[in-house]
């Protein structure tokens, strides 16, 4: 090598650069992806860089903000088991291409990129350095398979690859081939910091909160009721919050007590953030499986006062109990034990909601932009033109 | 005739197509080398400017500044000076923990991330490149040239301490 050269200037919080993003499904449909691409253009221009989004618009009277460029109606695809609102062919082409060409991206960063959709069509159109972010954890993504040798052409003109999952990696290096580098979802700590509760809580006699899928067993929702079932007779104001979508299985729970159990069904995004402020203590009793702890991010952010079974996740986003207190994960009666000696001490929840707060920054949508921006600045730290004639004359940078 | 024409033009375009991908593959390499180049390099200034700070002892900072420097003259054992940097950073950086608000060490953290981050990119691009030219087509024809066949690039590069942020 023997190169003498400087490291770039590539400041991680550097601002300035001109991202071009595009998010390949419809923008007034709720969704992982659509998500994501929002927070982190807002995240992207709070650090000072231009952000321009091209998305499909299903619904033009569809408010939409100032970033979002729209590509034109979606058609609705079957992909992966269930339907993609997606937009592809010679006029979704056109307009790529004019929206890259009037972008001036320094990059351009597309998500998504192994389904036929924008996002494809950008990775064929773009001629400077490409970012793709893959979100499917499918194992059997055929979609993302019966497409490959037309994928490949694309995917050779991307610079840098991410994940954001482990398992999300895995369906990359088996359908797709190579490697990306790991960035989970961020939690928008902004958007969850401040709310009021809902209407009647948190009420006099103590209160407990869970979110969650409530027929998924992993959820460990039947451990807090049994929980609750032991706390409830000696505390007669105690009541349970449950928020989430499904059928819940309160046949553990005697009759007298059930009354207590409020179940508030599916909540709309506003509601949910209102929610993890309704209780006096959060509890998120999973069983396993969950690779990250969104739920769990998402109380912290609202400053609640957690507690946690301590599967090896949660142990690591709650500091080993630092920012939230374990039980043994499955063990009603410690449960039990800990919840109870949270809502008598109220100085240690307003401890804990504290410390909660402070240890969620890790997963603010900042720091994880702050990450990603850190990858622009690694593809664009070799980025300096290099024509294939010098290259086969066999120079090196 | 016209027919035959058409077929040799086809091909030709064929065959266009196939070599400006491998040159493209060939640029990506290219590119993805130079970043790496300058994360390793940006990964031991940083190095070297906390070993100067006086946050460590004597001995952990001349351990530090030695690996360093030894990995930024290597030549021809880069990747082994490399790790050899990524392993002395963890050992003297995890029995640390109290450093952790340093400007010096959050510039170490985020230098040892894009060192990460720049060294997949790079195996990503060699491995395209590799897959592109086993390629029948490719070798009958020699649609690289004389390009070089790319290597890998082998090395250690888990950060020291709790991950660099993003990385969970």
């Amino acid at each position: 090598m023997g190169r003498a050269t400087t490291a770039p200037e590539a400041s991680v919080e550097g601002g300035g650069r001109r991202v071009g993003i595009v998010c390949p499904y419809s923008w007034d449909v709720p969704g992982g992806v659509q998500q994501h691409v929002g927070d982190l253009a807002e995240s992207l221009i709070g650090m000072g860089h231009h952000v321009s989004v091209l998305a499909p618009v299903g619904d033009p009277e569809h408010p939409t903000p100032a970033y979002l460029v729209s590509a034109g109606r979606p058609l609705p695809v079957r992909y992966n088991g269930s339907v993609a609102r997606i937009r592809f062919g010679p006029r979704a082409s056109t307009c790529v291409r004019r929206w890259i060409a009037e972008g001036d991206f320094d990059l351009v960063h597309v998500h998504e990129p192994a389904a036929p959709s924008l996002s494809l069509l950008a990775c064929w159109s773009a001629n400077g350095p490409i970012v793709a972010t893959f979100h499917t954890s499918n194992p059997r993504s055929r979609a993302m398979s019966a497409t490959s040798t037309a994928l490949r052409s694309a995917m050779e003109k991307v610079n840098a690859r991410i994940a954001v999952s482990e398992a999300a990696r895995r369906t990359l290096v088996e359908h797709v081939g190579g490697d990306a580098v790991l960035i989970p979802n961020g939690v928008s700590v902004r958007r969850f910091a401040h709310a009021d509760p809902l209407p009647g809580w948190p009420g006099e006699g103590g209160s407990i909160a869970f979110l969650g899928r409530l027929d998924e067993p992993r959820k460990g929702l039947e451990v807090l009721l049994e929980a609750f079932t032991r706390l409830a007779p000696h505390r007669t104001g105690l009541r349970l919050l449950v928020a989430g979508p499904g059928d819940p299985d309160l046949s553990g729970v005697p009759d007298d007590l059930r009354e207590r159990v409020i179940l508030l069904g599916r909540l709309d995004e506003a509601d949910k953030v209102r929610a993890y402020h309704c209780a006096d203590v959060f509890c998120a009793p999973n069983l396993g499986g969950e690779s990250f702890g969104i739920v769990l991010t998402e109380a912290m952010a609202a400053g609640a006062a957690i507690v946690a079974s301590d599967i090896p996740a949660f142990d690591a986003v709650l500091d080993g109990g630092e920012a939230g207190e374990l039980f043994r994960v499955g063990d009603a009666e410690h449960l039990a034990e800990r919840a109870a000696a949270l809502l008598d001490a109220p100085d240690r929840r307003a401890e804990l909601s504290r410390a909660a707060r402070a240890a969620v920054r890790a997963y603010d949508w900042d720091t994880v932009a702050a990450d990603i921006a850190h990858v622009y600045e690694t593809v664009l730290a070799g980025n300096r033109p290099l024509t294939p004639a010098s290259y086969r004359r066999g120079e090196r940078p | 005739m016209a027919a035959i024409l058409l077929v040799l033009v086809l091909v030709g375009f064929y065959l266009s197509w196939r070599a400006t991908r491998l040159d493209r593959l060939h640029h990506r390499v290219e590119t993805a080398r130079a970043a790496l180049d300058a994360a390793l390099l940006r990964r031991a200034a940083a190095v070297l400017d906390l070993a100067a700070s006086g946050h460590l002892t004597p001995e952990a900072s001349a351990g530090l500044s030695e690996s360093a420097n030894r990995a930024r003259r290597a030549d021809d054992h880069r990747e082994l000076a490399e790790s050899a940097l990524s392993v002395t950073l963890r050992e003297t950086l995890d029995a640390r923990a109290d450093l952790t608000t340093a400007p010096e060490l959050q510039e170490v953290r985020v230098a040892a991330r894009g060192v990460h981050l720049a060294r997949v990119f790079h195996n990503d691009a060699v491995g395209d490149t590799r897959r592109a030219r086993r390629s029948r087509l490719v070798r009958l024809l020699r649609l690289a040239g004389t390009a070089a066949l790319p290597e890998f690039f082998e090395m250690d590069d888990q950060a020291p301490g709790a991950a660099a942020p993003g990385s969970r």
